[in-house]
């Protein structure tokens, strides 16, 4: 999540006649443009309208999806419990002056800390929060428990597993290398410098001002990426703790499969640049001023796995490099891309990326840009593509598909804490970018918004999801936070759909509140989600028109030891009748396999399921075999191409 | 760290764990625990349900007022944007006025959320009200009247902008929005300078992102007034 603090103007189409001014016009709804196709809104039939608001006992709406359990978060980050803030500091008490008590807030934390992001391990799932990190045992996924709480704040705690080590991101100010809650004090009696007089500003002109002096630098602060062992589930150690200048607001594992003895860390870093009286080396002016700044760079940590407490930064590239000129600022400047569109941030940090090691690539969405990374040399990612989109905001996060054809962005459109679901909200804003991939450089095809109008009280739009690894096709479950949980079909990347949904009614259904599924993944058969306010969803997929029970089945014949989603893993099917069974489905769909033809694969499948009795079974898929792959060359659609290709390979197999 | 004093932490760990067990009863070790991870190679505790909640506290001064500074910066836009019906008809204009009036909304209705949740007032106290509440603010550009947050305009400027029309209007309001969103940029650099606060995961956030954001609105404008001298 980012927080946005859009002080101004995607350009918007304004009412052409000046309404009265007494007055207050309704504000238009903004008139983007799209080249592509885009989704529908859906209409007033759709069933995630008017859900009843509540914490606990809000309203639901589910379509292909069924929730199967949730746990509210547990002490110290459930509702009720104290802020994650320090105390007032110290103030010395101005002379003649009676101390004054600090006034603790009226009413406690309504919703508790915030959860976050997720990552699987074994049967374990650990769930990020700005408290710290809660480990969970899911060998019941309908039943899940908590094994142990972590208490560490320092900001969202992105977190990623690898063995029995666990990564954790930390970039707010209040985080402390001990883990401590306090925040950072002030030194005792430290009287801070008297602020430079404020002088009066001229119309035009940047406020004239002498900057204040910066508070005391503490070797207490942590900003960077923890890394804790967890041999030991019950009980964590924090084994290392890396520094860096801007923090770690996300961070990406990567597994060199030529390299066994290290695995890497990638670190986005989206905040302030701290000073470099905190860590030597930080430098926070940009690029005009210092060319050595910290900011236009990503860090990256190599963990040695023999001695992870020795962890460091190795580099920090500057993949934002124009690389005719030299500038590292090369890439997207800021402003909008001229009228009727988005205002989009910057290019000067990434926000996330994702490592598809498996294609040697990794996308980055970096703040004003959406951009492909060359992996190979792990430490010296290089640029090979960089896309800017005229109705992007802030290129918040990616996915791959699993062939590595298409991309799919989104695009955080104010920051996570903003209602953009309304009715008035562009679908083209605050919606996934799909883009093809083809000789390394990427096309926009689409955007898709989960589409359903929510009201003004819920913070909602585009945000994490994972692959639903049901074979033949490109399906992606993602949180659209209190927008709820939405399934998009792009195996067309021209013409993506929703498949099915998940959603509930506002946190609170009379103001705003903050709430909704950060992240939303796939992981063994189930759907985990990371409820900002409710605690944990558990879902599972049923079959609709548009989902079978067979691509179900054949969905859960994946199997990940490990999970963490932006080090995205290649899926690979086993050679089994009940993959075959769900291409046989999705081929039934379309026109490019006659009917006679689905019929005889359907009873070709059987007989060979019903198993060793009938010793002909096996033989008879042969011949089907062959047929689907002459005819797979001159079918038009691509995917059923690939899904007569992938069926014939399964069937001959089963033919031996 | 050298490795010998990796291990006596342990040790201590393990140690004050046992304790922290005997202390909150037989049945603690069905409950899963709540652990305080000390720095690396330092010893970590184990928190009850209750110490993990922590105690109740206030959020920082400076940031109780950041929210509400930038709630009445924010009014000050809305309050501009909501003169541009009646005293323009650049049609550019109007629509960036319309995004601004329609995003400060929703983001004083943020920050109106941050600061209810947390037991605060919306409103910045008067000044020449009660102001023992105001200690540590810095007062001696305040007088009697409201304090002005960086970048806003003062009455003169927004008396000159109503009186306004047409092209004049425009550019008031150009340079003014302007003057107002480069003050946003260091009520963040300020917030951030004051010691201890900032500390607000919540509210860190928020003030990041406008560094992030702002300049490439700021860049925006300038480009129309660029435009308006040719």
């Amino acid at each position: 999540m980012k927080l946005a603090l859009c002080l101004a103007l995607p350009l918007a189409l304004f009412s052409q006649t000046p309404p009265a001014a007494e007055t207050k016009p309704a504000p238009p709804p903004p008139n983007p443009k799209s080249t592509v196709y885009f989704n529908p809104r859906s209409g007033a039939e759709d069933p995630r309208i008017g859900l009843k608001g509540g914490l606990y006992d809000a309203g639901e709406a589910a379509f292909g999806l069924q929730r199967v359990g949730s746990l509210p978060k547990p002490p110290g980050f459930a509702p009720g419990n104290s802020f994650v803030a320090p105390a007032p500091p110290p103030e010395p008490p101005a002379p003649g002056a009676a101390a004054e008590p600090a006034t603790p807030p009226a009413n406690p934390n309504q919703y508790g800390s915030t959860n976050s992001d997720l990552a699987f391990s074994g049967n374990h799932l650990f769930v990020g929060n700005y408290n710290g990190i809660n480990l969970y045992d899911i060998d019941s996924p309908a039943n899940v428990k908590l094994r142990t709480s972590i208490v560490c704040p320092g900001g969202q705690g992105d977190v990623s597993v690898y063995g029995h080590l666990l990564f954790m991101s930390a970039e707010a100010m209040n985080g402390r290398t001990d883990c401590g809650t306090q925040g950072i004090p002030l030194p005792a009696g430290y009287v801070a410098p008297p602020p430079p007089p404020a002088e009066p500003t001229k119309p035009g002109e940047p406020p004239a001002r002498v900057r204040r002096p910066p508070p005391p630098p503490s070797p207490d602060r942590f900003r960077g990426v923890r890394i804790f062992d967890i041999s030991d589930i019950a009980n964590p150690k924090q084994i290392a703790a890396i520094q860096s200048c801007r923090g770690s607001h996300t961070h990406s594992l990567l597994i060199d499969p030529k390299d066994k003895d290290n695995i890497y860390v990638y670190i986005s870093g989206t905040s302030t640049v701290r000073q470099a009286e905190e860590l030597p080396g930080c430098i926070a002016e940009g690029p005009d001023k210092n060319p050595d700044t910290s900011l236009f760079r990503i860090d990256i940590i190599k963990v040695p796995l023999a001695h992870p407490e020795q962890a460091k930064i190795v580099s920090s590239p500057r993949i934002f490099t124009d690389v005719q000129t030299g500038n590292i600022a090369g890439l997207w400047k800021g402003g909008n891309h001229g009228a009727d569109t988005q205002t989009t941030s910057v290019t000067n940090q990434c926000h996330d990326i994702t490592i598809f090691a498996s294609a040697g690539l990794a996308a980055g969405a970096c703040s004003g840009n959406g951009i492909l990374l060359d992996i190979s040399n792990p430490i010296n990612p290089v640029r090979i593509d960089a896309v800017s989109d005229p109705n992007y905001a802030y290129w918040h996060s990616a996915n791959f598909n699993n062939s590595g054809t298409t991309v799919l962005f989104t695009d955080e459109w104010g920051g996570g804490a903003q209602p953009r679901c309304r009715a008035t909200d562009p679908m083209i804003w605050g919606a996934d970018a799909i883009f093809t991939l083809k000789d390394r450089k990427l096309t926009l095809s689409s955007y898709y918004k989960m589409p359903a109008p929510q009201t003004e009280f819920e913070n909602c739009v585009a945000h994490n999801g994972s692959l639903v690894p049901i074979p033949g096709r490109d399906v992606l479950v993602q949180s659209w936070y209190q927008g709820g949980i939405s399934l998009v079909d792009f195996t067309d990347p021209m013409h993506p759909f929703e498949l099915a949904y998940f959603d509930r009614g506002p946190i609170d259904g009379a103001k705003r509140a903050m709430g909704g599924q950060w992240s939303t993944y796939w992981y063994n058969g189930y759907i985990y989600g990371s409820e900002i306010s409710r605690g944990v969803d558990v879902m599972k997929l049923v079959p609709t028109k548009f989902l079978t029970q067979n691509e179900i089945d054949a969905s859960n014949q994946v199997h990940f030891d490990e999970l963490n989603v932006q080090n995205q893993p290649k899926i690979v099917w086993p050679s089994s009748l009940v993959v075959a069974k769900a291409y046989v489905d999705q081929l039934a769909r379309g026109t490019s396999v006659t009917a006679k033809r689905i019929a005889d694969l359907n009873a070709a499948i059987a007989k060979a399921e019903a198993g060793p009795t009938d010793k002909k079974a096996a033989p008879a898929l042969k011949p089907l075999a062959a047929s689907l792959e002459k005819d797979a060359a001159t079918v038009k659609t691509v995917a059923d191409a690939n899904r007569m290709k992938a069926l014939a390979a399964i069937l001959n197999e089963k033919a031996r | 760290m050298a490795d010998f004093a990796r291990f006596v932490p342990t040790a201590l760990l393990l140690l004050s764990t046992v304790t922290a067990f005997g202390q909150s009863g037989p049945s603690a070790s069905d409950s899963p625990k709540i652990i305080q991870p000390g720095a690396p190679g330092q010893p970590g505790k184990t928190l009850t349900p209750e110490t993990a909640a922590g105690p109740r506290r206030s959020p920082a001064k400076a940031d109780i007022e950041f929210m509400q500074g930038m709630i009445m910066h924010h009014s000050q836009a809305v309050e501009m944007t909501d003169l541009m019906p009646t005293h323009t008809r650049n049609k550019i204009l109007l629509a960036l006025g319309q995004k601004i009036n329609v995003s400060q909304t929703d983001e004083i209705g943020f920050m109106k959320q941050w600061l209810t949740e947390r037991g605060q007032k919306t409103e910045m106290p008067m000044a020449g009200m009660d102001m023992s509440n105001m200690k540590g603010m810095d007062m001696s550009h305040m007088h009697h009247e409201m304090p002005l947050m960086p970048g806003m305009l003062s009455p003169e400027q927004m008396k000159a902008l109503a009186k306004a029309k047409g092209a004049k209007f425009d550019h008031l309001f150009l340079t003014g929005m302007i003057q107002h969103h480069q003050g946003a940029l260091t009520m963040v650099e300020d917030l951030f300078d004051t010691p201890a606060a900032g500390q607000d995961a919540v509210l860190f956030d928020f003030a990041t992102d406008i560094d992030n954001t702002q300049l490439a609105e700021i860049k925006i404008m300038k480009a129309l007034l660029l435009k308006e001298k040719k």
